[in-house]
């Protein structure tokens, strides 16, 4: 069953009195308890079409022009606003990428998920009491692996470190059970074993949880450790879409084909073989 | 092995930590003893992520901070005393992380350039810019434009050109290539290659990315919370990594192939805050 | 900004992009827009802004110009005409005559050119000089910042109005000491400005690279930082010119400022409100002249800010 589905959606932004048309007819589908990959590089499109199913893009100076996306068989950019509402946020939830500016400082971390329980909890007509939102908050730091989530409750975002941060913004994001992860290039902004971690624990959790993830990401690496399906943008248009391992193994386009070999390999110099020449290497090549 | 352009012997840098009250109460070991030597001609990385003191190293290589203890030689000379002087500054140069940052919004690229050119004449320092332009492969034109009108690629290349116009020996590149989308730093790579071949130059290779150093760099340093745990042949330390750390932070590192999945040692990842690199090794152990 | 004007686009856009074909992807090239289109863009786009402009424009066109434009030059003096005290707006008279038959709408012309003199004066004096400092805090830090920003706090702390009053009693009160007087206080603003702007860009990148290739102080004081504070300067600056304007006009109000027949809007303020409700127009007139010289630089400010802020996104 498909979950999320998009349609020809195509979005054009004005700026300076010149209209650039930013996505040509992207369609994608996101199964219920899958894990999709949107990956593409800057200007390729996968920040706006991700804010385009999150109702994020600001019109003006954007503009959908065409297109639908449906979210278990409803079209969310005909629905009434309210009930729009009611779906972001609920059912499917976003980790935001960045964990310094999403967090506001001047509140604890338990003050702000609680806030954000509360809206949830009264958009979908739910009866919970402070103490009921508090073991939910407990619960969900918890869930995220959190040593002492009473204490984190209780921290502000700057008593924090960069990696537990991200783990309160995917904690955010589980609050209201959601059946939908959209995950925008998390971990980038934290170091390679914090992101490892990171990755690692949104797999766990949308295997134990039966959720579906849509990554947006432009990591291959990350690509090929999250995710069993995958759509590459590039200039606004998906280019490709195959599942992961067959991307990595055969690539159709040559914008694929290209962007793979322009990835740097653990295993040592493929970087520079695409001009024919070997880098300059000390040690043996295995 | 042609004699070492560079050591750093013991070298160390630690800042006070001050009470509110501006009394003394301890000292954060930036970099903690560290020591290395890059060969004329070499490309030695540094590998670390953030807090692992390779800026600092970067820095105190500039000028821009002095060591607390310790020496760097350049050419088997002491630079303290003569790091701040022109001389000097003409030998050694830096490329900046984020090339939006480190050209002034409000010069143009010639006027960028030509800073460290002031001693020649208009015209000579016309073609010194053209000259210098061509090196990195840009249009004569673009010493016109402005920073906000070129591409983050270009941009680096222009950093680059500029760190170039004093014909240094020895390179800085501190993360050069990580605010950058992967084919773009595929070819920055490329032409810091074909450079470096040209002119015989030596480069200190700072990054994160330990995928890039593997094809970058000849000789490798892994820096842990100010110290060097492990330094050796490139090759050598990816294909058998001796300290806690280095296996961790190769296990780290998102991948897109089989063959490179099998090089990454199987460790645990660890959870929450980073340890020290001897309580790592204990947890290894254990 | 004049040398960034609307350079001819097609011509560097034609050129040869000569980026290698190292690999077959190409790099995205940003949008070619000139700064100066799209700063235009944004100013021509936004009709406060542009009003203000055209204020500030007639006003100075209308101060410069004043001995060709107004009707009735010679009433700028001590000229006395009892036949035509306080005639109501008409159209030998558009604002209408003072208690002694002058021609207020000449006055009020006069009194604009004292206004924007005032304002260029103690600017031009308060700008550099605080800029100066501020650059040289910001930048050497350590003794030097705590000297001028701890004189920056004293001067501060003065009592402006205490202070001009003081300088009135001991010199006779003319318009030269008033301008000397809030130059001498007016420069901290823009110190304080400058100063917090130097030390935001002291840690940039690009500075850190200037040294890093051995240019001089000099050079990074006043080819690299201070570009970068041009436009919060001129955004302060338009701004300023209004407050001055207003506090110059409120201390010949007061009658510290330019001293009659010298024909002030302060002054004629004051002077109208002898004759107030009757002969209504002696005060109003000047007081709206006041009151549209210090809303078109205010406009102007705002819609400078707007101009600039696009070179601000990178």
């Amino acid at each position: 069953m498909t979950l999320l589905s998009v349609r020809d959606l195509s979005v054009s932004f004005t700026t300076y009195g010149r209209t650039t048309q930013v996505l040509h007819d992207v369609s994608l589908d996101v199964p219920a308890c899958s894990q999709i990959a949107l990956v593409g590089e800057s200007g390729s499109g996968k920040s706006v079409t991700m804010k385009a199913i999150m109702g994020l893009l600001s019109t003006p100076p954007a503009r959908i022009n065409s297109g639908q996306i449906f979210y278990d068989g409803e079209d969310l950019l005909t629905m009434p606003p309210a009930r729009r509402m009611a779906l972001r946020g609920t059912a499917m939830s976003m980790v935001f990428q960045d964990p310094m500016s999403s967090l506001n400082p001047v509140f604890t971390i338990g003050d702000q998920l609680g806030t954000i329980l509360k809206y949830a909890d009264r958009r979908l007509g739910r009866q919970r009491g402070r103490a009921g939102r508090r073991a939910r908050v407990a619960e969900v730091l918890a869930q995220v692996r959190m040593r002492e989530p009473e204490r984190v409750a209780g921290s502000y975002p700057m008593q924090l470190s960069g990696g537990m941060r991200q783990r309160v913004l995917i904690a955010m994001a589980l609050l209201s059970e959601p059946t939908l992860l959209i995950a925008d290039e998390p971990g980038t902004a934290l170091d390679v074993t914090t992101q490892a971690q990171i990755l690692k624990l949104l797999k766990d959790l949308v295997e134990a949880k039966d959720l579906a993830l849509l990554m947006i990401t432009h990591n291959l690496g990350v690509v090929r450790e999250t995710s069993s399906y995958v759509y590459v943008m590039h200039k606004g248009r998906v280019v490709e879409e195959a599942p992961t391992e067959r991307l990595f193994a055969a690539p159709a386009e040559q914008y694929t084909r290209d962007l793979i070999a322009a990835v740097p390999r653990l295993t040592g110099p493929a970087l520079t073989a695409a001009t024919g020449e070997a880098a300059r290497q000390g040690g043996g090549a295995p | 092995m042609t004699r070492p352009l560079l050591e750093a012997v013991n070298l160390a840098k630690h800042y006070p930590v001050k009470s509110p009250l501006g009394f003394k109460t301890g000292a954060v070991r930036a970099v903690d003893g560290v020591s290395f030597s890059i060969p004329e001609g070499g490309i030695y990385g540094l590998a670390g992520e953030s807090g692992s003191g390779k800026s600092t190293i970067a820095r105190m290589i500039m000028g821009l901070t002095t060591p607390t203890s310790g020496a760097l030689l350049l050419g088997g000379r002491d630079i303290a005393g003569q790091a701040g002087r022109r001389a000097y500054r003409s030998k050694v140069q830096m490329v900046f992380q984020n090339p939006g940052s480190s050209l002034n919004p409000r010069r143009s690229i010639g006027q960028s350039i030509a800073v460290p050119l002031s001693g020649l004449s208009r015209r000579a320092r016309a073609a010194r810019i053209d000259e210098l332009l061509g090196m990195v492969q840009l249009p004569a034109s673009y010493a016109r434009r402005y920073p906000h009108e070129l591409s983050g690629g270009q941009r680096q290349r222009v950093a680059i050109a500029r760190a170039l116009a004093c014909a240094p020996r020895l390179l800085v590149l501190d993360e050069p290539t990580s605010a950058l989308d992967v084919s773009v730093q595929a070819k920055i790579i490329d032409l810091l290659t074909e450079l470096g071949r040209e002119l015989n130059l030596t480069f200190l290779f700072i990054s994160h990315d330990l995928s890039l150093m593997r094809n970058f760099a000849e000789e490798v340093g892994v820096l842990y919370l100010g110290k060097l745990v492990e330094t050796g042949p490139t090759a050598e330390v990816f294909a058998r990594p001796r300290h806690a750390y280095t296996r961790l932070l190769l296990a780290s590192v998102p991948v897109i192939s089989d063959e490179e999945a099998a090089l990454r040692p199987q460790v645990p990842l660890i959870d929450g805050e980073m340890p020290t690199a001897e309580q790592l090794i204990a947890m290894e152990q254990r | 900004m004049a040398t960034r004007s609307l350079r001819e686009e097609p011509a560097a856009g034609a050129a040869p992009d000569a980026e290698p074909p190292v690999t077959t992807l190409p790099e995205a090239e940003p949008e070619r827009l000139s700064a100066a289109y799209q700063s235009w863009y944004r100013f021509s786009r936004n009709p406060t802004a542009v009003i203000g402009a055209a204020i500030v424009v007639i006003c100075i066109l209308a101060a410069v110009l004043a001995p060709l434009i107004t009707p009735y030059p010679s009433h700028v003096g001590a000229v006395v005409d009892f036949r035509a005290r306080h005639l109501p707006p008409s159209w030998e008279h558009w604002m209408g005559t003072d208690n002694v038959g002058r021609d207020i709408l000449t006055r009020v012309v006069y009194g604009m050119r004292i206004s924007l003199l005032l304002a260029f004066v103690v600017l031009g004096v308060a700008v550099p000089v605080g800029t100066l400092l501020g650059l040289a805090a910001g930048y050497f830090g350590g003794w030097v910042e705590v000297v001028i920003m701890r004189l920056t706090d004293i001067a501060l702390a003065i009592p402006g109005l205490v202070l001009l009053m003081a300088v009135a009693t001991v010199f006779s009160p003319n318009l030269l000491t008033t301008m000397l007087a809030l130059a001498a206080l007016w420069w901290t603003w823009h110190a304080r400005l400058i100063y917090a702007i130097t030390r935001q860009l002291r840690s940039q990148e690009f500075v850190e690279a200037a040294e890093t290739l051995g240019a001089s102080t000099f050079h990074i004081l006043f080819r690299e930082i201070l570009p970068n504070c041009v436009s919060a300067l001129a955004v302060k600056t338009s701004l300023d010119c209004g407050f001055v304007i207003l506090t110059g006009a409120a201390l010949s109000f007061l009658g510290l400022g330019a001293q009659p027949p010298m024909p002030d809007l302060g002054t004629m303020v004051a002077g109208g409100t002898n004759y107030l409700p009757d002969y209504w127009w002696g005060s109003v007139m000047p007081g709206c002249a006041v009151l549209v010289i210090a809303l078109g630089f205010n406009l102007l400010g705002d819609g400078l800010r707007d101009l600039f802020d696009v070179q601000e996104i990178r």
